[in-house]
């Protein structure tokens, strides 16, 4: 089945509904505010449940988009299409401002920025006398085509409907390309991301940016169909039922947005009809419903409606191959001032009053493998961490080709060629294994957010799915390509890991403790891998703890303890070393 | 400006400001505990203010009514997660808890409420309500979920809000409250008149501040909470119980919030929503001591008291967005101080 025919039946219901004789027109209404309030949960979608940065005050963009186009038309007589852009444009203006201010925020310091501001924007709306103060601004006129205008709901009933729509497609674009990979990834930590490139905090700031605007246009839209704008619908309480929206519906997929949306207004409309025969006359009580709802929710179906919904279809969506077999270009890289491929020149990594890498150096040549061991705390994650970029030095060089690497960011790293797996695999589990290793080819595609969302990125998507494929093949899990990353074994993860490195087409290949968890068969098959890329030209350093793996595939060895370096030499050499034996055995083996 | 005028927006800043450290307080203890950030705070403000506004009137609260309702609720949760090991001892122990004791709160209350009631009798019976709500609402809200990432509990914090708050407004009505004052003494400094309220509001905040100072610093109890905070597992492999700490948390969470409720409502109208932007600004002063100082959070509150009382004087439109867009610029240094290295978890 084509993906886009649920889509199109979809659409072609909604544009059926009005046209159905004896649906009342109160129902009409009731999609309308259903579509408005999508669009606002369709950005949360992409910010929260996708982006993992919540935003308790996403409502106070709709204020802005809405008071836009009310200040205009009616003080200025601007025509409302005009204002369209304008409205869409201070809400982006007005999210890049705040959102500088956010999203650099961590963990829960960031839900609670937007609380603070969310409200803050609310009092300022409600205080501005060009605004309207508490009354807001009223007699905005309607939206009109030629001469026709659209007064009652059932016409602009389309435009809302034809907003979501379009947005909805947008948004899945968006994230079934490059960018929106890395959007994915930022959920789950920033540092494998940036790993391969992945400029976290712009990332960040798109999709913040990208959850304003559509917040923007649900405002301007509000604005034309209530023909009013006051500072209720845009304060803290209409900010959290929005991330509850997204909530009920499934935060992390986008037809959970206007899922949960059709649920939650649906829901309150019934509740505000039959509440006050219960209790009695009173307004707003609808909000205890909601506030029990939402923790019994959280504790039953944390993900949401939708993706339980879609659990019981018959029909699983399919395999989607790229577009065309492409081959990508190799990349260009810096040239190479310097035979040794990387150095380590006293390299020194103190937290507070430990010394976690002591002034070690070495070498790697091209062409070599290159293992790193020692004892648990011996330094060696560190070290990978500090020629990543990932920690900064305390002192000494670290170069790459003879340009200087130490304390440049992870993303300058691997433009030199420096792939790396992680000891603690990360990968992102609720993405195939296709796309957690197409990340790994991010510097080598080029489409940006904008062209994702056009479509016009497929012949760069199909280059970088293409080599993703190829490296699945290479390091033999091709059987697995479109199963979860998290279904994998933790073995089988840490092979996805290294497929994700090799789309790099590194130079240097940093290997964390590759073969824990593979069992005899998967490690003579990772041994021999290595061995090939080494033939093909390429170096590869490796902390392991399998002394067998080491000492058959190194071509030399390099001992930490303790954080210094106690040993360095071929491995017949370093299995006789009585340092090492030492090291590793105690005193008197 | 005069000397007086300042003189008089600082007082009334540092009472307003003591409100906000104790709730800062409680706050920062249920985080440090449970990981929460506890938006309902602000109800327990309400609802221990306008169920001791509503006692002094003569009325019965509410509030005792949904105690026992949790209760219950409390009740049936604990029996179904321990289905398949009904012991009589746990069942026993489950009922004393939670439907014993809100029944007895209710029937007390339903004895003690009169028109004739002295104030310390309606004070204890406010406490005891409050006290058991929160103790229900961890267990109910948040003791199921209490492994999940702070984001999670975050959002069940906002839908406790949201339930209680509309709670409030069945129990209390839409208007406005004030309880009788605590005591009427008044000392007078210079230009400076001290009401006893205000007295007493200071010597409580003080006196909180030390005691969980102490009790979190130098005590076995306090330090096997803090424990929890930091690694449940850990905690619970070293024999503390989890759930308790939890409870244990909430329950001087929402005594604190009471407390802070029935010192102010003698001063000023409380609604059934206005606990939400107290509690707020308890939170900036929360966030400022950057969720674990108690010292540093009851200054930031005395900051955040006192720029509300001058921002009221001199641009009193914006107050509010004035003391909201404080938390900005913090936020902003408390990430900047503490870059994440460590990797976030889901």
């Amino acid at each position: 089945m084509n993906q886009r025919t649920p889509l199109i039946i979809f659409a072609l219901v909604m544009a059926a509904i009005p046209f159905i004789p004896g649906v009342p027109p109160f129902w009409i209404v009731l999609l309308n505010n259903i579509g408005l309030a999508a669009l606002v949960a369709m950005g949360l979608v992409l910010l929260t449940g996708v982006g993992g940065l919540t935003s308790f005050g996403q409502a106070a963009f709709c204020g802005f988009g809405a008071y836009t186009t009310a200040v205009l038309t009616t003080a200025y007589g601007v025509s409302p299409w005009l204002t369209l852009p304008l409205s869409l444009v201070v809400s982006g203006i007005a999210a890049v401002l705040l959102g500088i201010v956010t999203v650099r925020l961590s963990g829960h310091y960031l839900p609670l920025g937007t609380i603070a501001w969310g409200i803050a924007l609310f009092y300022l709306f409600s205080k501005l006398e060009f605004l309207g103060r508490n009354d807001g601004i009223s007699g905005i006129p309607p939206l009109s085509i030629g001469n026709f205008r659209m007064l009652e709901p059932d016409t602009i009933y389309f435009v809302i409907w034809i907003a979501v729509l379009v947005s909805a497609l947008l948004t899945m674009n968006l994230l079934d390309s490059r960018t929106g990979r890395a959007i994915r990834a930022l959920r789950r930590g920033h540092i494998a991301g940036e790993a391969f490139g992945v400029q976290t905090p712009r990332a960040k700031l798109l999709v913040f940016i990208y959850a304003a605007v559509l917040a923007g246009l649900s405002g301007w839209l509000y604005a034309h169909f209530q023909r009013a704008a006051n500072p209720t619908p845009f304060g803290a309480q209409a900010g959290i039922e929005y991330l509850f929206i997204a909530v009920v519906g499934g935060a992390g997929y986008v037809w959970g947005a206007v899922l949960g949306a059709g649920i939650v207004v649906i829901l309150k409309e019934i509740l505000q009809s039959y509440l006050p025969y219960i209790f009695g006359g009173q307004s707003q009580l609808e909000t205890i419903v909601f506030g029990i709802m939402l923790v019994v929710l959280l504790q039953l179906a944390p993900t949401g409606v939708w993706p339980w919904l879609m659990a019981r279809l018959p029909i699983q969506p399919g395999r989607r191959m790229p577009d065309a077999l492409l081959p990508l270009a190799t990349p260009v890289r810096a040239q190479a001032s310097s035979a040794v491929l990387l150095q380590i020149e006293k390299a020194r990594k103190q937290f507070g009053g430990v010394i976690a890498v002591n002034d070690v150096s070495f070498e790697v040549q091209a062409r070599e493998i290159v293992a790193l061991i020692g004892p648990n705390g011996a330094g060696k994650s560190t070290t990978f961490n500090l020629i990543t970029g990932v920690l900064t030095t305390t002192g000494g060089t670290i170069s790459v080709l003879g340009n200087k690497v130490d304390n440049a960011p992870p993303q300058e790293v691997v433009k030199l060629g420096v792939a790396r797996t992680f000891q603690h695999v990360k990968l992102v589990p609720d993405m195939t294994v296709l796309e957690n290793v197409a990340i790994g080819a991010h510097l080598r595609g080029s489409a940006g957010a904008i062209s994702s969302m056009l479509r016009l990125d497929r012949a760069d998507e199909a280059k970088l799915l293409t080599e993703a494929a190829r490296q699945i093949e290479r390091v033999g899990l091709g059987d697995q390509i479109d199963q979860l990353a998290g279904s994998l074994s933790l073995g089988q993860q840490r092979i996805v890991e290294i497929a994700r490195a090799l789309c790099v087409d590194p130079l240097l290949l940093l290997l964390d403790e590759p073969a824990a968890g593979l069992r005899h068969m998967e490690k003579q098959r990772l041994a021999a891998l290595l061995r090939q890329l080494r033939d093909g030209g390429m170096s590869v350093l490796l902390v392991e703890h399998d002394m067998g793996f080491v000492m058959d595939l190194a071509d030399r060895v390099v001992v930490l303890d303790f954080g210094t370096k106690i040993a360095e030499g071929t491995p017949d050499a370093i299995k006789t070393n009585p340092d090492v034996i030492k090291a590793y055995l105690g005193a008197t083996a | 400006m005069n000397t007086t005028i300042m003189l008089f927006l600082l007082q009334d800043g540092i009472t307003n400001g003591a409100i906000y450290a104790l709730l800062g307080l409680a706050l920062v203890l249920v985080f440090a505990v449970t990981r929460v950030i506890l938006i309902p705070q602000g109800e327990f403000v309400t609802f221990g203010a306008l169920s001791y506004a509503m006692l002094a009137t003569g009325q019965v609260p509410g509030t005792a009514k949904l105690a026992m309702a949790m209760g219950v609720v409390a009740f049936g949760l604990d029996l179904f997660e321990a289905r398949r090991s009904l012991r009589p001892r746990r069942v026993a122990r489950a009922f004393a808890l939670n439907i014993a004791l809100p029944a007895a709160i209710l029937a007390l209350t339903y004895g003690l409420a009169g028109p004739k009631t002295p104030i310390a009798v309606n004070i204890a019976l406010s406490l005891l309500i409050v006290a058991a709500i929160g103790l229900f609402l961890y267990r109910i809200a948040f003791q199921p979920i209490a492994h999940t990432s702070v984001l999670v509990l975050l959002i069940a914090s906002v839908g406790s809000h949201l339930a209680l708050q509309g709670l409030g407004l069945v129990f209390f009505g839409a208007e406005g409250l004030r309880g009788p004052a605590l005591s009427n003494a008044a000392l007078t400094i210079g230009p400076l008149r001290f009401t006893g309220q205000s007295l007493a509001v200071y010597g409580l905040t003080v006196a909180f501040i030390v005691a969980l100072w102490l009790f979190f610093g130098f005590t076995l109890m306090g330090k096997a909470l803090r424990a929890t905070a930091v690694n449940r597992l850990g905690a619970r492999l070293v024999g503390i119980r989890t759930t308790l700490s939890g409870q244990i948390a909430f329950l001087l969470a929402s005594l604190i919030g009471a407390i802070s409720g029935i010192l102010i409502v003698p001063i000023t109208t409380l609604y059934y929503d206005t606990g939400f932007l107290i509690g707020l600004k308890g939170f900036i002063a929360a966030i400022i001591g950057g969720l674990v100082s108690y010292p540093l959070t009851a200054v930031a509150a005395l900051l955040v008291g006192s720029v509300e009382a001058f921002s009221s004087f001199y641009a009193s439109n914006f107050k509010e967005v004035i003391v909201f867009t404080l938390i900005l610029p913090v936020l902003v240094l408390r990430s900047l101080a503490a870059p994440a290295v460590e990797e976030e978890k889901d």
